[in-house]
């Protein structure tokens, strides 16, 4: 950057370069660029080819598993009649509840933060500690919500513990990306806001949250892909890994209808489910491992392509 | 409307206003807003021309370490717009702001000329529309839009932009409506629209112009007022400022020898 700086002054100061020497002067910033985007290519090539071939891999080890009777079936001893039912039904619930505790918390705070907040060294400590925790591993959450929900809370080795802990890995994804999200609304919109006489909490309600629905989005659905494939804070917390059984149903046709019992089943969730087979030593257990795997790997794809779709969709009308 | 001095609408009298990193934008000043009449104020750039402006609706007040110290009063109540006591959202219902860069809502046409009268609590679907229309028309903007209310303001050309933002300005009837160089943005043409809406609209309400473009102040103002480094250095109708000012400075500036 600073040496481009200094040529560039260089050739303004000399203004007198023959036509020739400035153009060989622009071929060579040419040819830099060209190395660059070159080398840039090879290597995000060489990265998408890994992760093409793990997954291939597990496509094709596991492709003979993926059938309509995999996904409707509980785990079994033999691994021919195995399937993921209680582990997917058990992933979905477990998302629900890190779904309802994470985002109205964390889109709350990160609209507090932006927001309301007076901005001292305390909002600054804040804000340090809510984008480290981003990046705290997650095994780290775990061992919190061991604490606090299973002895703490007394919780329990559920569903609920389950949700809560992966709400909090999740929640400063939500949070910054919240953040992020306000940030980019220029003052110019607020202040045409509050100049027709909008108070704090119309700004907030009418624009703010308005414009940064697509940028919240897109963070809440990549929160949730990375919390569908964590494993270490829920094999902490106590998730079982052999469930032949369904949390019982949340709506029954009897009195009184609805039963929130479900929170408090043991459970089991995709990737453990997965971690179960592959440490059978006998290899058929090894290909629904695989078909577990792929599917994991399909879903996180699928919620990443609908929030690279949502953003896009979103951000269309929004030009600034 | 009644009058108790002489046809003045507002008045800022030994203003002094500070940043929150202590920069003294203006010093003592003061200068009569009057009524139904545009007042232009120029200067070079950095003399705290739209400083001044964004007091009379407490625009600072949304940053926190901002401080005013004088009055500016409204009549024909006598209300201090300055006044710890004075909500500056009532304020801003009274006095509305057109901004440099035309900035609309990223919502449809109507819903940005709709939305002052949301924020007063407005529900009667009627009285939105006949508004909408009205101030539209105040903008001359609505034979362009009449036929897609709907569509996203971003669609609008950027003088439509700037006209859109005046009708959104115009839609809870100001009394004064405050104008940080609205055309620097805009195209010739654009540019003389707005100037031609002014001159218009001030049969309707009170206008304060910021303007960076001296031919605009002597083309569209009844009076003018110089600013140079955060103090007002002359005020007086814009013929008098044009063909023979008091003060030599503002000579200097008005005939080019100086900014
Ligand atoms: N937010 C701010 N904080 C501190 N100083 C400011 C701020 N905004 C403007 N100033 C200073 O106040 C003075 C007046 O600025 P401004 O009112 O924008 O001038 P003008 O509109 O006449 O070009 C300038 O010296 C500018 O640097
Ligand atoms: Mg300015």
């Amino acid at each position: 950057m600073e040496k481009i700086n200094q040529e560039n002054l260089n050739a303004q100061s000399t203004s007198s370069k023959t036509l020739e020497e400035v153009r060989s002067m622009i071929k060579a910033h040419k040819r830099n660029d060209l190395i660059f985007a070159s080398v840039g290519f090879v290597v995000i090539t060489l990265i998408l080819l890994t992760l093409l071939t793990l997954f291939i891999d597990l496509v094709i080890d596991g492709y003979p598993k993926i059938t309509y009777d995999f996904f409707t079936s509980f785990p079994s001893r033999r691994a021919a009649n195995a399937g993921i039912f209680s582990a997917w039904v058990g992933s979905s619930l477990v998302l629900l509840i890190t779904f309802l505790s994470a985002v109205p918390l964390g889109v709350a705070s990160g609209i507090y933060l932006e927001e309301y907040a007076p901005k001292n060294w305390f909002s600054d400590l804040i804000e340090v500690n809510v984008s480290n925790l981003a990046g705290v591993p997650s095994i780290i959450y775990g061992l919190l919500a061991l604490g606090l929900f299973v002895y703490g809370l007394k919780l329990g080795h559920t569903i609920v513990t389950a949700g809560l802990t992966l709400g909090l890995l999740m929640l400063p994804i939500v949070i910054v990306s919240t953040r992020e999200a306000i940030r980019s609304i220029p003052i110019a919109i607020r202040e045409a806001a509050y100049a027709v006489g909008a108070t704090k909490w119309q700004v907030v309600l009418h624009h703010v949250v308005q414009y940064s629905f697509g940028g919240i989005l897109t963070g809440v659905i990549i929160g949730m892909a990375r919390a569908i494939g964590e494993t270490a804070p829920v094999i902490t917390i106590g998730a079982l890994t052999f469930i032949a059984f369904l949390p019982p149903p949340p709506i029954s046709l009897s009195y009184p209808f609805i039963s929130f019992e479900w929170l408090q089943s043991s459970f089991t969730v995709l990737p453990i489910q997965m971690f179960n087979w592959l440490s059978r030593p006998d290899h058929a257990f090894h290909i629904n491992a695989a078909a577990t795997g792929a599917v994991i790997i399909v879903l996180t794809l699928i919620m990443n392509g609908t929030a690279i779709w949502l953003r896009y969709k979103i951000r269309k009308n929004i030009k600034w | 409307m009644a009058q108790n001095n002489l046809g003045i609408k507002a008045e800022a009298k030994d203003l002094n206003f500070y940043y929150a990193n202590g920069t003294q934008a203006l010093k003592n000043v003061s200068l009569p807003v009057h009524e139904n009449k545009i007042t232009a104020l120029i200067g070079p750039s950095g003399c705290g021309k739209s400083t001044f402006l964004r007091c009379f609706n407490r625009m600072h007040d949304l940053y926190p370490g901002n401080r005013y110290e004088g009055q500016i009063l409204l009549y024909p109540d006598n209300t201090n717009v300055l006044s710890k006591g004075v909500d500056p959202i009532e304020v801003r219902m009274r006095i509305s702001m057109v901004f440099q860069k035309p900035n609309p809502f990223p919502k449809s046409i109507y819903e940005n000329v709709a939305y002052g009268l949301r924020v007063r609590g407005e529900k009667s679907k009627v009285k939105i529309d006949e508004k909408v229309e009205e101030a539209l028309k105040g903008a001359s903007l609505w034979n362009e839009v009449k036929t897609r209310l709907n569509d996203l303001a971003f669609n609008l050309s950027g003088g439509q932009q700037q006209r859109l933002c005046i009708a959104r300005a115009l839609a809870t009837d100001p009394e004064i409506m405050l104008f940080d160089e609205p055309t620097s943005a805009l195209d010739p043409i654009a540019t003389v629209n707005i100037e031609e809406l002014m001159s218009t609209l001030k049969n309707k309400l009170s206008i304060l112009v910021v303007t960076h473009n001296m031919q605009q102040a002597a083309r569209i103002s009844d009076y003018t007022a110089y600013m140079y480094l955060g103090e007002m250095i002359e005020f007086d109708a814009t013929d008098k400022i044009f063909t023979n000012p008091s003060k030599k400075e503002t000579e200097d500036y008005i005939t080019g020898k100086f900014g």
